[in-house]
């Protein structure tokens, strides 16, 4: 059978369309036909840029179209739109020429009353934990300040896992990263994930935990958001971070976990001190400990040297005191001296043993005997003993 | 292996915690001078131990693997 030529293809001159013929052509008849309308659909993907501009895909179980949503209108939006949410919006269709392609103009979006499939597992799965408490602020503990174990729950060869360890090594090289493979991603991940985190309890001296892997789409954070992977990351016996690597989506390990870090770069510099710091605190302490004691014993010094004068004011004292009163016994001895006496023409008889001759019968006729005068001595002899 | 770490070993958070509370006490009015040298001889000792530990030349990475018998094993990793 052969099929009717409409075209000359050996006279094509008249006939040949160039590439904007053709697409301000479908532009037109995109656009006569279309009207607004409302649209019911999943957002699968949304991005929200500087220029105010917002670009998303729309989808359903069996296909998707791309929207914008130029800036005068995304500014008037009274939610935050992410990927997962199911929505309405009024829109029209439109054709971007100078692409050649399809495009539906978004002018208003409302919440739909029926969230997305995963938005609503989501959902559930938080309502459980949280009614379980295990979303509480108050369950969040405080991480280490100086972890040496750290226990790190990952794929084995993602960029999650070299990201912890290139910024673990350059800034606290003292610690010991004890690594956990889990897959992150795809089926079988909250098996993995939940199971690498009870065996994580069973690691002696571990001091700190980290879950995480790199950025990805959405769906592919579906383990770190199941139900068994964040009660297992709940039990987990030390203070745990959670760093699902996507700055936009809070997964909801990262609401269980004892905090939450961006990337797993993030991650590793919340887990651990710069050694570097942590140096020069040492040092200081070291400063302060020599010059507490160096303050001490100077204390000490003085306080000696406030004693010692002390006490030799006090021994001068004494000394004074005892010298007035020396002054005044010399003084009282002088007056009974029996010099004083000898002064006033007394005399002493006394014998060669010194002995005071008091009465007539110690005078015996012969006796030699000195007598004492106020200026000096004089020998003496009894010559005769008077009757 | 790390099984057997033992327990008691002060850690370096236990050294440099420890460090802090010995220069506070050294810094106040009221301690005696036979005191004062002992908070410092310990002191000494924990800032050895402390700066000991932060020397450490690289961080070690270790991979975690749990036998068929469910013993779990330590063997250093290489990224």
């Amino acid at each position: 059978m052969t099929l009717p030529l409409t075209f000359e293809p050996a006279t094509p001159a008249d006939d040949v369309y160039t590439v904007s013929d053709i697409t301000a052509e479908v532009g037109r008849a995109i656009q006569r036909s279309a009207r607004s309308l409302w649209v019911r659909a999943e957002i699968s993907e949304y991005k929200a840029y500087s220029s105010g501009h917002h670009y998303f895909t729309l989808r359903d179980a069996r296909s998707q179209m791309r929207c914008v949503m130029w800036k005068h209108d995304a500014r008037r939006l009274t939610l935050r739109p992410e990927a997962g949410m199911e929505v309405f919006v009024l829109g029209r269709a439109s054709y971007w020429e100078e692409k050649g392609e399809f495009r539906f103009t978004v002018t208003a979006m409302l919440p739909s009353a029926d969230l997305g499939a995963a938005h609503r597992e989501l959902e559930r799965v938080r309502a459980l934990l949280k009614a379980d408490g295990l979303l509480a602020p108050e369950r969040k503990r405080p991480l280490p300040r100086f972890p040496e174990t750290i226990a790190v729950v990952t794929s084995t060869d993602g960029a999650a896992l070299r990201d912890i360890i290139t910024v673990t090594r350059r800034r606290w090289p003292c610690a010991r990263l004890l690594v956990v493979g889990a897959k992150v991603q795809g089926d079988g991940a909250p098996a993995t994930l939940a199971r690498a985190l009870k065996l994580v309890n069973r690691l002696p001296g571990v001091d700190l935990c980290i879950i995480g892997r790199g950025g990805g789409a959405r769906d592919d954070l579906a383990g770190f958001n199941s139900e068994l992977v964040c009660r297992a990351l709940a039990e987990v016996r030390v203070p745990t971070i959670s760093a699902v690597g996507h700055e936009t989506d809070v997964s909801l390990s990262d609401l269980v976990a004892d905090h939450r870090a961006a990337t797993p770069s993030a991650a590793a510099e919340a887990a651990v001190p710069d050694c570097q710091e942590v140096m020069r605190g040492l040092r200081d302490l070291a400063v302060r400990l020599s010059h507490g004691l160096r303050r001490r014993t100077s204390l000490a010094e003085e306080r000696l040297a406030r004693c010692s004068d002390r006490s030799r004011m006090a021994l001068e004292q004494l000394l004074e005191r005892r010298q007035h009163q020396l002054e005044r016994l010399a003084a009282q001895l002088d007056a009974l001296s029996p010099l004083r006496v000898l002064e006033r023409g007394y005399a002493v008889a006394q014998d060669g043993n010194d002995r005071v001759l008091r009465g007539v019968e110690d005078f015996r006729a012969g006796l030699a005997f000195r007598l004492r005068l106020a200026d000096g001595r004089v020998s003496a002899r009894v010559e005769q003993e008077e009757t | 292996m790390s099984k057997r770490k033992v327990v008691s070993e002060p850690t370096l958070a236990d050294d440099l915690a420890r460090l802090e509370t010995l220069v506070r006490q050294l810094e106040q009015d009221d301690v005696e001078l036979d005191e004062a040298l002992a908070l410092f001889e310990e002191g000494v000792k924990h800032l050895r131990a402390a700066r000991e530990r932060l020397t450490a030349a690289e961080a070690r990475v270790q991979q975690v693997l749990e036998q068929a018998d469910g013993e779990l094993s330590i063997s250093d990793f290489n990224a």
